[in-house]
């Protein structure tokens, strides 16, 4: 219970707590606001709302087991999660996972990603205030969950990557079904536009707003699209490249505004590249196993792995000390959303309380991934 | 056959009010009495009226909403889910009507009545059909931009009494809001008044017999109905100015605190005020119940006299009501700077400019 001196300071400041419970953060994140009037003048998350002891878990877990904890993390990166954590496994084993699981976690990892950027491209609809395009872009988010449903069981957690491929073939019908959600996708592209893209209230409350500059993004160490936005390369999947990303043609999507409106436009486009690495890759998955043969029990070697990839919100690191016994000695996860987060009350200095709104719409904060 | 059709369609609720009053003075002696019995009648079916008026308005908002998000809406209680806002209601009856610890509890209790109240106040002058008008006040158009003004103060208070913080942002966004736009509306009603020559409702109404203003009164009037249109929609507090509510900021802004039948009324006042706008903007612009007519062409206009008045009257009401939804369901909310940047700097230089106008077309008679 927060005493009154809390929230009205000596200097007659406002104080207002979102959070852990208000309509606007996504979860259960606490930021405290010291307000003068409508602008911002400090915040402060407050964190540790929804902490697991993830990487404390992880000590217990045997290497086949620790990788579906990571899908609780971002959960909207399951999928993308259990690769980093099996490719770690796979470069300490110096195991490769065949072509086939290889090409299936691709495509896997992109629709991940856009049904990520869809689901944020409807809160950030709803964030400010337009309700509307919460359903649209729901429409085609459904269309992607259900391929996820039909090839790994799950809708949301999926538990699909193992160390040396995928857990299971694909289904029959993944191919034709993915096609048709890919139409689908580029035929209600223009929705998307008119609906928000183009609205000229929408533009006005993210042009300007929340202006992150290159060198800030790099000192808080900001990833993913929010750094993108702000002029910085960083795209793991050009950089340090897994799984056969070197063989794909995308570019790397960037913006040098560095205000809300840049990383709107950044995911905005990212989308568009998802599809297309979708489409080289869906009539060329190739023929063969869909998982490379390991031991039933892992043991790693001893010593230290690091595994970065490029999940729908940053970069995300597996961190893995291994003392040659079957579970990890130490487990970390260097996740993109924590230090996203840390570049947020930079961004709202001086802004307004709706703009807060727009700014913490356009990092796209996925709060279990901040506290593990 | 001809007699009894033109009989069938020029019956207006007029007749029946007239009817209904000379029944009553022939039973009741007392003029006393006569005018609480008439006071009481009117009041009850006002209520009722309104009532029904705003489940029908909360059902339209659904299925508006729910065709905008390409879903189906409410479609389980009653025939199309038609009887959905009547079992909120009851819901909201029953549930436990909160009074927070630290609030005022004297103008906690006070602000929704006074909501409320204002706007059924606003309701007394709106001209139904023809003749059929509770209260046709001489001075119509400023009785209703003068009571609806009031309104923000049960808001301030609703806000300020709740002793929550969200609230009172949420109050005092409403009190720079409110007040800033009812300069625009008042310049946009005005220029109606200045065409017509009147501030009687029904005489405006009458000035429209040969083509509703909005046609009438060239390219000024047409851009004092679009003003006035946005700035109704900040008078009501609805999307995109749905700024003292803001869920997604405010966490539901001066109604935060408030619960059960407090908060139910609050949301009758939003219908109402729905409504009344619709309706005044109707009436203004489009000639209340007056059907569509073209100066000259008799055997047309003659045609449109078969439809009755009060379908013209809700028809046009309707239509405008689904504007001011179309806007709720697919913009986003406006920042508070912009909002007040958008009245101050474009709104009402704009309506400023075209009062002149408009008079000068007044006093030069360019108009039809």
């Amino acid at each position: 219970m927060l005493l009154e001196q809390d929230h009205i300071t000596e200097e007659g400041e406002f104080v207002i707590n979102m959070g852990p419970q208000h309509p606007a953060t996504h979860g259960v994140l606490h930021l405290k606001v010291w307000l003068d009037g409508e602008t911002i003048k400090k915040i402060e998350p407050h964190l540790g709302y929804i902490h697991r002891s993830i990487e404390k878990m992880c000590e217990s877990l045997s290497y086949r087991q620790f990788i579906f904890t990571t899908s609780r993390m971002d959960y909207l990166s399951a999928h993308i999660n259990n690769q980093a954590c099996a490719l770690a496994v796979e470069k300490a084993m110096q195991v490769e996972a065949t072509p086939r699981a290889k090409a299936i976690r691709i495509i896997l990892a992109e629709f991940t990603r856009l049904a990520s950027h869809q689901l944020w491209w409807a809160a950030m609809g709803l964030d400010l205030g337009a309700v509307t395009p919460f359903f649209y872009a729901f429409r085609e988010r459904e269309a992607i969950n259900e391929i996820m449903e039909e090839t790994c069981g799950a809708r949301l957690t999926q538990n699909y990557m193992v160390p040396g491929g995928v857990m299971v073939d694909i289904h029959p019908n993944f191919q034709k079904r993915a096609k048709d959600v890919i139409n689908q996708i580029k035929e209600k592209a223009h929705e998307y536009e008119e609906l928000l893209t183009g609205n000229v209230i929408f533009q006005q409350r993210l042009k300007g707003v929340g202006y992150l500059s290159k060198e800030d993004a790099v000192s808080y160490g900001v990833t993913g699209p929010t750094a993108r936005g702000s002029g910085i390369s960083c795209d793991i999947r050009k950089h340090f490249p897994y799984d056969g990303y070197e063989h794909l043609q995308f570019d790397e999507i960037l913006e040098t505004g560095g205000d809300s409106w840049a990383r709107y436009l950044v995911r905005i486009a990212e989308m568009k590249q998802s599809v297309s690495i979708i489409e080289q890759l869906i009539d060329n998955i190739p023929e063969g196993d869909f998982q490379a043969k390991t031991k039933s029990v892992i043991k790693l070697p001893k010593g230290e792995f690091y595994q970065r990839v490029e999940t729908a919100r940053g970069e995300f690191g597996v961190y893995i000390v291994s003392e040659g016994a079957t579970t990890p000695y130490r487990c970390k996860f260097r996740s993109p959303n924590l230090s996203n987060l840390s570049a947020i009350p930079k961004m709202a200095q001086g802004a307004k309380i709706a703009d807060l709104m727009a700014i913490m719409g356009t990092v796209d904060l996925v709060i279990p991934d901040i506290d593990r | 056959m001809n007699i009894i059709l033109n009989k069938v369609l020029s019956y207006s609720f007029s007749s029946l009010a007239s009817d209904i009053s000379a029944w009553l003075s022939n039973h009741i002696s007392n003029e006393m009495l006569l005018l609480i019995t008439k006071m009481a009648i009117m009041g009850i079916s006002l209520l009722a009226f309104l009532v029904l008026l705003c489940f029908s308005l909360g059902y339209m908002e659904r299925k508006v909403a729910a065709f905008m998000e390409i879903r189906i809406g409410p479609n389980r209680v009653g025939p199309k889910g038609s009887l959905q806002i009547v079992a909120d209601t009851v819901k909201l009856l029953f549930k436990e009507g909160l009074t927070p610890n630290a609030s005022d509890k004297f103008l906690f209790n006070l602000a929704p009545a006074i909501v409320v109240i204002t706007s059924l106040l606003v309701v007394a002058p709106i001209a139904y059909s023809k003749d059929f008008q509770i209260w046709d006040i001489s001075i119509g158009v400023l009785y209703v931009s003068a009571v609806s003004s009031m309104g923000v103060i049960g808001i301030l208070m609703a806000g300020w009494s709740s002793s929550n913080k969200y609230s009172l942002i949420g109050a005092m966004r409403s009190g720079a809001q409110i007040v800033s736009y009812e300069l625009s509306i008042g310049l946009s009603l005005i220029s109606i008044v200045i065409l017509s020559g009147s501030m009687q409702l029904s005489e405006i109404i009458e000035s429209q017999t040969n083509g509703w203003w909005l046609f009438k009164g060239h390219i000024p009037v047409m851009i004092s109905f679009v003003i006035f249109i946005i700035s109704s929609t900040a008078e009501i507090n609805r999307a995109p100015f749905d700024l003292t509510e803001a869920d997604q900021e405010l966490a539901g802004g001066f109604h935060t605190e408030y619960s059960g039948m407090k908060f139910a009324m609050f949301l009758l006042a939003e219908y109402i005020n729905l409504f009344i706008v619709s309706a005044i903007a109707a009436t203004i612009f489009l000639g209340g119940w007056m059907p569509f007519h073209i100066g000259g062409l008799d055997a047309f206009n003659q045609v449109m006299d078969y439809i009755p008045y009060v379908i013209w009257f809700f028809g046009k009401t309707l239509l405008i009501v689904f504007i001011i939804m179309w806007f709720r369901w697919t913009f986003p909310r406006l920042r508070i700077d912009q909002l007040l940047n958008l009245e101050w700097k474009y709104l009402l230089p704009i309506s400023m400019i075209n009062v002149l106008l408009v008079t000068l077309m007044a006093i030069m008679g360019w108009h039809f």
